[in-house]
């Protein structure tokens, strides 16, 4: 009996591809005539323009063209409506400015110098208008839209009327993903009809049928190549204006065109996490049972687009309580739309809920961790339904105990260690466990070889590599003789790397591919271990999707975060110590994968809880910190040892390989872990994320606990 | 990034000359501080003049004075046995700084050279009497989180982002410069300014002139030293503030003391009056709350930096009591 491949730690299919630098992004490639673009960008914030004028950099060195609204090739999928109406940026399409750092032209020219140095020269006049980015101050402009209605099971508000209640407004700053690799794309029409992209994108076929609807062109004739992708981390969701803006660059030139963004741009051209306010409010009986929950929470968007996401998600099903309501309302603002972020929505009310849920365990004198599980929601509450899978009590006692829960006092500064107060914490995070459509061939070379292709993307979580496990399993071929090629528009079609999904969708459309080669295979009278005697290819292919089971149960992956960390007595300065995250995401396909991907999703957190923070000076409508020197994502030094766990047992409904989603959970819920960790070592309970020093000190800057007599070194 | 012509001569008076007769010549070292500031358009300087062939790259004792010479590498630098053994508060300042990769580009000269992190000044569409004499200043009416609480003026309010100068100027070091007129030596405490009404000048290091090194008395701050500095980030990040303590320490009594700060002014901040405090005092702690209370008493705070003053006092204590405690 062959071993069993799922489950394995097998190494990536494309790591030594990857550190030898053999992979190739979209910006490694290079095609004939190639030119260079630069974007100008908006420095104001509202307003129209007034001019262009592009004299001066179109006779710099090498320039070729400079492309405006002023001269752009018509987009016959624009609707004649104006640049912003509310179906997003039509880039180029009038003159108005709707956000800072907007572009407003784009300068192409035979290096990428060259175009960057005549973007400088490039005199543009503007009609400035009264702005507002900031939330707070346009609280007035609040609403809701049909994709956000309010939600009310029993009592609106019976929290009010419990004996004990938490009742706390908790913020997150605006956050920018910042993968490595910046954004952009290389745009090259073949023909007048025919175009050819290289893109950073989490879905081909996004990006294909976009263009399919921009340019009005069947899809045969738009092929989109992402094979490799530098992180992702949902900004490359969608296809955003500056990409439109090249291609529209590249249809006036005739000639391939690149663009890669500066890491400045990439604070206001490809989305971010939108900042947020949340009122939580719990009410529970003496001895913690939870009888009211209200959770509200507003965020912002664009002028254009009213970007939602799921913050009051989680409070609605986490825990089993009879009153539940929550309200999720947007403020439009001048800025660019924001875009799934990893952990989207979750992650912004899991710091509300389960920081909560803390504050509470503090006011009841209980155990946080046995307030959960008193609480657990052992239904679904909020559809009435079974969960498929969910081992979350399992979860809550595993990651206590790797932590040393019971080291834990719960009475804040109790512990030191070599003159650090000694805090931990702990929270819980869940997502949807998602599953698409996805369709996938499979080819049995003569060789005995098996090529699976599917038009999926790989951010980084490694699903070539999952994808030949699953394919290794169902057919007993061996993983080295199996290839899964993905990235490309022409293979058949599988949704976009995110929600989770890709190891649930795709890898259920491998199975059913495979599954059905075995079958034809058989009727061909080939057989395995070898599968040889084929005397030409075979190939099927499959498409798959979930059923009924959709319907009977509720589906959901679930994370418990535990960390431990040292706080500076006199500085105020956190540091995480270790860090115990137990994932309930079914079966684990590759556990070394995996457990990169919490890594990743944890570092992410500390991100989100102690350093990222994208600051806007409203005045201007501008960034202040929009580089990696000023944008703090963590560094090796804020990440301590991470242990991950897997409860690792098969979802038995929601695909054939039991298979829950990860990505998300990593990072969902990972900052109330920090901040109620805080807490437990300072006794300051800091609502408003990230938690820098200023923030744990008093606003002189003092220590607001009493400082103990022996001055600790 | 405008275009620019590059030089790279090899020596001192050709390089010199090129910087001395060309308005837009700047000298350039690593690189780690010019590019960007290139990149940014904030300097637009059309002749580069690489200084990377000249002869100042050793770090040597003479006699009791440790000689460093201006190309010294901030990573050969810190990782200097006698550096290491003999002027430790400089290892550990050196080591604070930036991150590895950027310490094997940075240079002495550099790193004294380099310009304030303020956003304003790097951001050519905002207000910002440093780039822009006359023009405003961008952080006060704005983000001013990272800004100066001594010393600082109604024009500018930056500061100075180096860890290494903190080091440099507790332990009483001397610019060397030579330039078209000759060569000279600058006290440490008189190579950068206040800001006052001409907040666009850093240092006072003449047109042309070129830091060819610095030079460290021998001390005896060889064993009770500590370098803190504060930041939102655990590596490769400037610093909130920070506090370079040194302690001469016998028979339980200070007999001398040298505190600097950096991220609260304009330049690096020398605690003058906290380091008499502390003369002939015991290694309390008390004391060190004494010092570091008499430190703060001038800070002046703006919005956004007003926890920059308990932070410099418990940062200042806690520097001390680290430095006591070897
Ligand atoms: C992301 C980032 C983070 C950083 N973090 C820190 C930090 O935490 N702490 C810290 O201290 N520093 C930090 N730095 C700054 C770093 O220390 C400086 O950039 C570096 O020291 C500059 O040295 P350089 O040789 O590269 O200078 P260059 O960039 O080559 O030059 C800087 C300036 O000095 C002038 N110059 C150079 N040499 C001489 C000379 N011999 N005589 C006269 N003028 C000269 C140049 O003309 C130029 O104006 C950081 C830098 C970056 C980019
Ligand atoms: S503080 Fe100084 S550098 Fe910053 S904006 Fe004001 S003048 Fe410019």
């Amino acid at each position: 009996m062959k071993k069993q491949q799922t489950g394995q730690s097998m190494d990536r299919v494309d790591g030594r591809l990857k550190v030898t630098g053999g992979a190739k992004y979209f910006a490694d490639h290079h095609l004939p005539d190639m030119l260079y673009a630069a974007l100008v960008c908006s420095p104001i914030t509202s307003g129209t323009i007034s001019s262009i004028n592009a004299t001066k950099a179109l006779k710099a060195p090498g320039v070729q063209d400079v492309v405006s609204h002023l001269n752009a090739p018509p987009v016959p999928g624009y609707k004649n409506a104006e640049a912003g109406a509310k179906d997003g940026l039509k880039i180029f399409k009038d003159n108005r400015i709707y956000s800072n750092g907007q572009p407003v032209a784009v300068v192409v020219a035979n290096t990428l110098e060259r175009a960057v140095y005549a973007a400088s020269l490039v005199e543009v006049q503007y009609n400035q208008e009264t702005h507002h980015t900031d939330m707070n101050a346009s609280m007035n402009k609040a609403f809701q839209n049909n994709r956000m209605k309010d939600y009310l099971r029993g009592e609106a508000d019976a929290w009010k009327k419990a004996p004990v209640t938490v009742d706390a407004t908790y913020t997150i700053p605006l956050e920018v993903h910042n993968p490595m690799e910046l954004g952009g794309i290389i745009a090259h029409w073949d023909t007048p009809d025919t175009l050819v992209l290289y893109a950073k994108t989490q879905g081909v076929k996004n990006v294909q049928d976009t263009m399919k609807k921009l340019f009005q062109l069947p899809e045969q004739n738009i092929t989109v190549h992402s094979e490799f992708v530098g992180g992702g981390f949902g900004m490359a969701l969608r296809v955003w204006p500056m990409e439109v803006a090249t291609i529209l660059a590249a249809k006036k030139i005739r000639k391939p065109v690149k663009l890669m963004l500066t890491r400045e741009q990439m604070f206001t051209l490809v989305g971010y996490r939108p900042n947020a306010t949340q009122q939580l409010s719990l009410g529970a009986t003496a001895d913690g049972k939870l009888t009211g929950i209200t959770h509200e929470a507003v965020a912002i968007t664009s002028p254009y687009e009213d970007f939602t996401e799921g913050i009051v998600a989680m409070s609605k099903f986490m825990y089993a309580c009879t009153n539940v309501n929550t309200r999720y309302q947007l403020v439009p603002l001048n800025m660019s739309t924001p875009v799934w972020m990893r952990g989207p929505g979750e992650a912004t009310g899991a710091f509300a809920l389960e920081s909560a849920i803390d504050e509470l365990a503090d006011k009841l004198h209980m155990d946080p961790l046995q307030l959960r599980v008193l609480n657990h929601a052992d239904t679904d509450p909020e559809r009435n339904l079974p969960f498929s899978s969910k081992y979350l009590k399992e979860a809550y006692l595993l990651g206590a105990e790797k932590i040393g829960w019971a080291n834990r006092n719960a009475v804040p500064r109790s512990l030191q260690e070599n003159g650090m107060l000694v805090g931990y914490g702990m929270s819980s995070g869940t997502f949807g466990a998602y599953r698409g459509k996805a369709t996938v061939s499979a080819t049995l070379k003569s060789d005995g070889s098996l090529v699976l292709q599917s038009a999926a993307s790989d951010i980084g979580p490694g699903t070539a590599t999952a994808m030949v496990q699953i394919a290794a399993d169902v057919t007993g071929i061996q993983a080295s003789k199996i290839k899964f090629m993905l990235g490309e528009s022409r293979y058949p079609f599988a949704p976009q790397q995110g929600g989770s999904s890709t190891v649930s969708t795709v890898g259920s459309a491998v199975t059913d591919a495979c599954q059905a080669l075995l079958q034809k295979l058989a009727s061909l009278g080939i057989s395995g271990p070898d599968f040889k005697g084929a005397e030409q290819e075979v190939t099927v292919t499959a498409t798959s999707q979930a059923g009924k089971e959709r319907d009977q149960y509720s589906m959901y992956s679930f994370s418990v975060h535990f960390t431990k960390v040292h706080v500076h007595p006199a500085t105020g300065v956190v540091r995480i110590q270790h860090i115990v995250s137990v994932a309930d995401a079914g079966t684990i396909v590759n556990t070394k994968t995996a457990r990169s991907q919490m890594i990743g999703g944890v570092v992410g957190g500390i991100g989100m809880a102690l350093t990222e923070e994208a600051i806007l000076d409203h005045r201007f409508g501008r960034f202040v910190n929009n580089n990696y020197a000023d944008y703090h994502v963590p560094v090796n030094a804020d990440t301590p040892p991470t242990d991950v766990y897997f409860i690792n047992k098969k979802d038995p409904y929601i695909n054939p390989m039991g298979a829950k989603g990860m990505g998300e959970i990593a990072l969902i819920g990972f900052a109330a872990a920090v901040s109620n960790a805080v807490y437990n070592a300072t006794g300051k309970r800091v609502r408003d994320l990230p938690i820098t020093p200023d923030k744990v000190l008093d606003n002189k800057g003092n220590q607001p606990w009493k400082v103990e007599n022996k001055m600790t070194t | 990034m405008n275009q620019f012509s590059y030089i790279r001569p090899a020596s001192l008076k050709a390089a010199i000359d090129a910087v001395a007769k060309d308005n837009s010549a700047r000298f350039i070292a690593g690189g780690t501080n010019l590019l960007d500031l290139m990149k940014s358009g904030v300097t637009t300087p059309e002749k580069l003049v690489d200084i990377n062939r000249l002869p100042l790259k050793e770090i040597q004792v003479n006699g009791a004075t440790l000689h460093i010479g201006a190309l010294a590498l901030n990573s050969e630098l810190a990782a200097h046995d006698t550096v290491k053994s003999q002027y430790p508060l400089l290892s550990q300042a050196l080591l604070a700084g930036a991150s590895q990769q950027l310490r094997n580009m940075a240079t002495v000269g550099g790193n004294m050279m380099q310009r304030t992190r303020c956003s304003y000044f790097y951001d050519t569409t905002m207000p910002c009497n440093k780039r822009n004499p006359n023009s405003g200043c961008g952080a006060i009416g704005g983000i001013n989180r990272m800004h100066a609480i001594f010393g600082a003026s109604d024009s500018c309010i930056a500061v100075h982002p180096s860890d290494m100068c903190v080091a440099l100027a507790a332990l009483d070091a001397t610019v060397l410069v030579t330039g078209p007129k000759g060569s000279r030596r600058i006290p440490f405490h008189d190579f950068h300014r206040l800001p006052g009404n001409t907040p666009q000048l850093d240092n006072n290091l003449g047109k042309g002139e070129l830091i060819t090194g610095v030079e460290i008395p021998a001390n005896d701050y060889t064993k009770y030293v500590y370098y803190l500095k504060v930041r939102d980030r655990a590596s490769y990040a400037f610093a909130l503030v920070s506090v370079a303590a040194a302690l001469d320490i016998h028979n339980n009594e200070i007999r001398s003391a040298r505190l600097a700060m950096g991220g609260v002014a304009h330049k690096p901040w020398r605690l003058y009056e906290a380091e008499k405090a502390l003369t002939g005092k015991a290694p309390t702690e008390e004391n060190f709350r004494y010092a570091a209370n008499i430190a703060i008493q001038s800070a002046k705070t703006y919005p956004h930096n007003a926890f920059k003053t308990g932070l410099s006092l418990n940062s200042i204590q806690t520097a001390l009591l680290k430095a006591a405690t070897v």
